[in-house]
C-alpha cells in the first residue's frame, strides 16, 4: 500500500563553528525503506528528532525529500533517483487524509464545513453537487458521532470532539492512506488511554491503512500492527509489537521500549538451546538462537517486571541467580518498584505489591533463561 | 539532530498548483529538471502574485534613497560634495546640532521616565484612577502631534494662554513660554510618554511575576529584584520604547517647526524644512541633512538592538497575560492617586478643552468665563462652507482609505511569502518593507519629491494625489508588515498544510484558510494606517499642491494664517472621528489577542 524505498532527507543543520565554511547537512531521514500493508496500522516510534515526523511530512509531500521513492497504492508520490527525473507530486493533489498534531481544525468555520472543505476544493470537474457534499459528510459525521453538532463553530469542541472532527475531515474523501502526526500528545493522560482505544477500534472498522507517529511507546505498543523504531534517521528495528518488545535488535531499542536491566558479558559456551556467558555478576544463561562464537561481547536485558526477587539465599543448583541488598523501594500502586544493588549495579525489580522489602535486606534475584534477552552489542 | 517535530514550513513548491490536472497516475508524469520545473512554478498564479509583490516593496523602499543619493551627490550632472559643504559648514551648524541632541535627548527622558513610572504603577500597585491612564495612554492616537502642539501654543501663549493668565494672576507676570527648547522638550516628550506607557504595560504585563517571586525567595531584597532580575528581562522593552521616542524626537516635524522656528531655535528637521522654504531652493543641501538624519536614526536603531542585547533570546512577550498581586502602596496610595490624576488633566483634558472652549469663541481670545455667552457654532459653519476644507476632507477620505488597504494587501501577501516559505531572499524582502521606518516623514517629502521630479514611471506622478499616495504606502508598510506578520505567526501552519492535504490549491487554501482568519490583525492594521494617514503632515508638506491638501495640511495653512478658531474646530471634528476610530480598533485589536 505505502512502499518508501531508500528515502533521504537533508536539512541545514547549526552553523559550524567560527572560521567554518557553510552549513552541516543534517540527515533526517537517512536511508529509509518501508513496505506498509493494506489494512495495516504502522507506527514510527521514536524520540524527538529522530525522523518520523519527517518521514511522514514527506509520505504527505508537506516535505520535499533529497531522494529516493514514496509510492501509495503503485501511485508514485514522489521519486528522486540517480538518472531519472525528479518527481514530486504537490500535496494537493496526493488524495491523502492527516490528522495533525494539532488537528489542524479551521476556527473560522463550522464542524460541518471544516469536513465539507476537502470535497468542496475538488476540481470542479469532479466535484460532487452540493447534495453530494451534504450527504457524504453527514454520513462521516454519523460514523463519528458528531453528527449533532454539525452546526457548531468548530472551537466550541471538547479534546476529543476535535479529535474525531479532524479524523472525520481526514477521511471523508475516503483516501487509500490516513496520516495520523501525534494525534493523542495534546490531550492530557485520561482522555489520551480512552482515545487510544477509540482510535484502535475506529482503525479496524474502517480497515483504512494508517502511517501513525508517536514518540509514545506505550501508544506504539497498543495500537499497532507494525513498528518501526527510529533514530537519527534511521529505522533502528521493524517488527511487531510483542518482537519489539521481547526481542529488541540492539540496546536502544530496548532502551526506549520500556524499562530494561542491561548486564554485559562475554560468551562461554552453548548448552542446546542455551547460551552461557559470564558476567560480573557470575556465570548467566540465556535463551537464544543467535549464533555467537565464545568470546564475544554481549548485553543481556532483563525487564524489571521478569526479575523475581526472593529474600532467601541462593539454592544450589537453579540458574541465572544474583545475591545482593535493597537499596531503595517505592509503592507504585500496582506494584512494589525495588532496587537491589548486585556488585557494583543496580538492578531494577518490579514486585507484586504484597512483597515489600526494607533497605539493607539482603535477597536473591532470579531470571528465567526465557527472561534475558540477548542484545547486539553496538547502539 | 536538530529536526524538530514542530512543522516546519511548507516548502515554497509543494503546495503549488494552481487548479491541479487530475494527477496522472501509475507512470511518473512529466516533471522535469531544475529549469522546467522553474518555468512549471512560474506559470502559476502564486508566483506571478508573489513577484508583483515583491517588486512594488522593492520599489517604493528603494527609489526614495537611490533618488535622495543621486540628488544631493549629483549637481548638473555631475558628482558634487557641494550640498553637503553648504549644509555642514553653516555657522549655524554647532548650535543646529546640539539643539538636536538636547531636545532628542530631553523628550526621550522625559517622556521614558514618565511613561515607565506611569506603567509600573499601572500594573503593578493598587494606584486609583488607573482607567484614567488608560486613556492618556491613547492621546497620541487621538491627537495628533499637530494639534497637541497648537492645542500648547493656545494654552501658554504669552499674553492669551490659560497658564500665563494664572500665573499673570498668581505671581503678576506670565512664566510659562512655549516657543522655548523647554518648551518643545515638554510637548514632545508629554506626547510620546503614552507610547512608552504602552510598551513597558505590555512587558509588565507578559512577565511571570513567578520570576520575580523566586528572587525574593532566594532572599534578595525588592531593590536587588528590580535591578538584578526585573530590568533585565523587561530590557528588550526598554530598548524598544527608547527607540520608539527616540527616533520621533529626532524626526518630530511639528514641533519644531510650530515651536522652535519663530525664535530659530532649529533642529535638523526644521533646518532642512527652512531650507525648502527658501527660494532657491538647495536641495542639494536639504538632500545632505537629511542623509545626515537618516544616518542618525540608523545609528540610533543600531545602538538600540545593542542594548537590547540577548534580550530577544529571553523575550518576555508570551501573550500569555498574568495579573500579578499589585504591591500595596500604603500611605503613597494617595499621593500617587493624585499625580496620575494630574498628570491626566494636564496632557489629556486641558489640551482638548481649551481647542472646544477655542472652537465655540467667536474670536480667538484668553479664557473668560464672561465668553460663555458669546458661544457659537458659527466656526464649524464657516468650516463647512470653506471650498478647501471640503476638498481636502475628500482628499484624506480617498487618500487614507486607498493608502491603508494597498499597505494591507501588499504587507499581508509580503508576510505570508516572508514567513510561509523558504524562497531564497525572503529575509530581504522582510528587511525592505522595514527599511521605509528609517526614513523621517520630512526626509520621505524630500526624497519623493526628487524621485518624481525626474519620474522613472511612464505617467504623472508629481502634482497629483498619487505622489502622496506613494508617500504614505511607502512611510506606512513598516506598520502594515508588522500587524500582517503577527498575525500571520498566530495562525498555526498545519491550518494551511491541512488544507493542501485536503486537496485545496495555493489559492483556495489562502482564500479560504488564511485570509479569514487574518481578517481581524488586517483590518486593526487598516485601521491604523486610516488613523496614521489622516494626520501624516510631515511627508505631505513638501509634496502637496493646490487641490490635493489633505487634513493636516489645511490645519497647518489655519495656523500659520493666524485662524485659530477655524484650526479649533477643524482639531475638535477631527479628533472626535479618531476617538470613533480607534475604538473600533481597540475592540479588534483586543480580539486579536484571544485567539492562539
Amino acid at each position: 500500500m505505502l512502499e518508501i524505498t531508500n528515502l533521504v532527507k537533508t536539512f541545514d543543520g547549526e552553523k559550524e563553528a567560527k572560521g567554518g565554511k557553510g552549513r552541516n547537512r543534517v540527515r533526517a531521514i537517512d536511508d529509509v525503506s518501508i513496505n506498509v500493508q493494506e489494512g495495516e496500522m504502522f507506527t514510527l516510534l521514536g524520540p524527538s528528532g529522530c525522523g518520523k515526523t519527517t518521514t511522514l511530512r514527506s509520505v504527505a509531500g508537506l516535505e520535499r525529500p533529497d531522494s529516493g521513492c514514496i509510492k501509495v497504492a503503485d501511485r508514485v508520490m514522489f521519486s528522486a533517483e540517480p538518472g531519472k527525473r525528479e518527481f514530486h507530486m504537490p500535496t494537493n493533489e496526493r488524495g491523502l487524509g492527516m490528522v495533525f498534531q494539532s488537528y489542524a481544525i479551521w476556527p473560522h468555520m463550522k464542524v460541518f464545513d471544516n469536513v465539507a472543505f476537502p470535497l468542496q476544493v475538488v476540481p470542479r470537474k469532479k466535484r460532487l453537487n452540493k447534495r453530494g457534499i451534504e450527504e457524504k459528510v453527514g454520513a462521516v459525521l454519523q460514523t463519528m458521532e458528531l453528527a449533532h453538532l454539525a452546526g457548531r463553530q468548530a472551537t466550541k469542541l471538547s479534546g476529543g470532539q476535535q479529535q474525531r472532527l479532524a479524523l472525520a475531515r481526514a477521511l471523508v474523501t475516503e483516501p487509500p492512506l490516513l496520516l495520523l502526526d501525534e494525534p493523542l500528545s495534546n490531550l492530557d493522560a485520561k482522555l489520551r488511554e480512552s482515545l487510544r482505544f477509540e482510535l484502535k477500534r475506529l482503525q479496524r472498522e474502517l480497515g483504512i491503512t494508517s502511517i501513525y507517529v508517536t514518540h509514545d511507546q506505550i501508544e506504539a505498543l497498543a495500537l499497532s500492527s507494525r513498528i518501526a523504531v527510529m533514530r537519527d534517521g534511521k529505522v533502528m528495528q521493524l517488527g511487531s509489537p510483542r518482537d519489539i518488545y521481547e526481542r529488541p535488535a540492539n540496546r536502544f531499542v530496548a532502551e526506549f521500549i520500556g524499562t530494561s536491566n542491561f548486564i554485559e558479558g562475554t560468551v562461554e559456551d552453548r548448552h542446546n538451546a542455551h547460551l552461557a556467558v559470564s558476567t560480573d555478576h557470575g556465570r548467566l544463561l540465556v535463551e537464544t538462537d543467535l549464533q555467537l562464537k565464545r568470546g564475544d561481547t554481549v548485553v543481556l536485558a532483563a525487564r524489571p517486571e521478569r526479575v523475581q526477587l526472593i529474600d532467601e539465599p541462593p539454592t544450589a543448583d537453579g540458574p541465572n541467580q544474583l545475591t545482593g541488598a535493597v537499596v531503595t523501594r517505592s509503592f507504585i500502586g500496582d506494584a512494589v518498584d525495588h532496587i537491589v544493588r548486585v556488585g557494583d549495579q543496580d538492578i531494577r525489580v518490579q514486585c507484586e505489591p504484597t512483597v515489600s522489602h526494607p533497605p539493607e535486606t539482603k535477597v536473591t534475584l532470579q531470571i528465567d533463561p526465557t527472561c534475558l534477552t540477548l542484545v547486539p552489542i553496538g547502539d | 539532530m536538530t529536526i524538530l517535530p514542530s512543522p516546519a514550513p511548507v516548502e515554497e513548491r509543494d503546495a503549488a498548483a494552481g487548479y491541479p490536472a487530475a494527477a496522472s497516475a501509475t507512470k511518473i508524469p512529466e516533471s522535469g529538471n531544475g529549469v522546467t520545473r522553474f518555468i512549471r512554478s512560474a506559470l502559476q498564479p502564486r508566483f506571478f502574485t508573489l513577484l508583483a509583490v515583491v517588486i512594488i516593496i522593492g520599489y517604493l523602499a528603494l527609489t526614495p534613497l537611490l533618488y535622495l543619493a543621486y540628488g544631493t551627490f549629483v549637481d548638473d550632472g555631475e558628482f558634487s560634495l557641494g550640498g553637503f559643504e553648504r549644509a555642514y559648514t553653516s555657522p549655524a551648524l554647532p548650535t543646529m546640532a546640539w539643539n538636536s541632541l538636547v531636545f532628542t535627548l530631553g523628550a526621550t527622558v522625559l517622556s521614558f521616565v514618565t511613561g515607565t513610572f506611569l506603567a509600573y504603577v499601572t500594573v503593578r500597585t493598587n494606584v486609583p484612577f488607573r482607567p484614567l491612564l488608560v486613556a492618556t495612554a491613547m492621546v497620541p492616537l487621538i491627537i495628533p502631534g499637530l494639534l497637541y502642539t497648537i492645542s500648547w501654543i493656545m494654552l501658554s501663549s504669552e499674553r492669551v494662554g490659560v497658564l500665563n493668565q494664572v500665573s499673570t494672576a498668581i505671581i503678576g507676570r506670565p512664566v510659562f513660554d512655549i516657543f522655548s527648547m523647554a518648551g518643545m522638550i515638554w510637548v514632545e516628550g508629554t506626547h510620546s510618554a503614552p507610547l512608552v506607557f504602552l510598551f513597558m504595560v505590555a512587558a509588565f504585563r507578559s512577565m511571570d511575576p513567578a520570576l520575580e517571586e523566586s528572587a525574593l525567595v532566594s532572599g534578595a531584597s525588592r531593590l536587588t529584584m528590580i535591578r538584578r532580575i526585573t530590568l533585565p528581562l523587561v530590557r528588550p522593552a526598554i530598548a524598544g520604547a527608547l527607540l520608539v521616542t527616540g527616533v520621533n524626537a529626532l524626526t518630530s516635524f511639528e514641533v519644531p517647526v510650530l515651536l522652535g522656528l519663530p525664535d530659530r531655535i532649529n533642529v535638523f528637521v526644521s533646518e532642512i524644512y527652512d531650507t525648502l522654504r527658501q527660494y532657491p531652493y538647495d536641495y542639494g543641501a536639504a538632500g545632505a541633512l537629511s542623509i545626515g538624519l537618516v544616518v542618525l536614526s540608523i545609528l540610533g536603531v543600531w545602538s538600540v538592538n545593542k542594548l537590547s542585547g540577548r534580550g530577544k533570546d529571553y523575550a518576555t512577550i508570551t501573550g500569555k497575560g498574568f495579573r500579578p498581586r499589585p504591591l500595596d502602596l500604603g500611605k503613597w496610595r494617595k499621593p500617587v492617586g493624585a499625580g496620575v490624576v494630574l498628570y491626566f488633566a494636564v496632557t489629556t483634558l486641558l489640551p482638548v478643552l481649551i481647542m472646544l472652549y477655542n472652537s465655540f469663541v467667536p474670536y480667538y481670545q484668553g479664557f473668560s468665563f464672561s465668553s460663555f455667552k458669546d458661544f457659537t457654532l458659527g466656526n464649524y459653519t464657516a468650516l463647512f462652507e470653506n471650498r478647501i476644507f471640503n476638498r481636502a476632507v475628500v482628499n484624506s477620505v480617498i487618500l487614507s482609505c486607498g493608502a491603508a488597504t494597498a499597505v494591507m494587501a501588499l504587507t499581508a501577501l509580503a508576510a505570508w511569502l516572508v514567513i510561509r516559505t523558504r524562497t531564497p531572499g525572503r529575509q530581504m524582502v522582510d528587511q525592505l518593507t522595514f527599511l521605509p521606518l528609517i526614513i523621517p516623514g520630512l526626509v520621505m517629502g524630500v526624497s519623493i519629491s526628487f524621485v518624481y521630479l525626474h519620474n522613472p514611471l511612464p505617467f504623472p506622478i508629481y502634482g497629483t494625489i498619487f505622489i502622496l499616495m506613494i508617500a504614505y504606502v511607502t512611510r506606512f508598510m513598516p506598520y502594515g508588515m508588522r500587524y500582517s506578520t503577527s498575525s500571520l505567526t498566530q495562525i498555526s501552519s498545519e491550518l494551511e498544510e491541512s488544507a493542501a492535504v485536503s486537496g485545496a490549491s495555493w489559492f483556495q487554501s489562502f482564500r479560504r484558510v488564511v485570509l479569514p482568519l487574518m481578517v481581524p490583525g488586517i483590518v486593526a492594521g487598516w485601521i491604523y494606517i486610516v488613523i496614521v494617514s489622516i494626520r501624516e503632515l510631515s511627508s505631505s508638506i513638501l509634496l502637496y499642491s493646490p487641490g490635493n491638501e489633505v487634513l493636516a495640511i489645511v490645519t497647518f495653512q489655519f495656523y500659520e494664517k493666524g485662524e485659530m478658531s477655524a484650526v479649533s474646530a477643524l482639531g475638535i471634528l477631527m479628533v472626535a472621528t479618531l476617538v470613533a476610530f480607534v475604538t473600533v480598533a481597540y475592540k479588534l485589536g483586543a480580539n486579536i489577542g484571544l485567539r492562539e
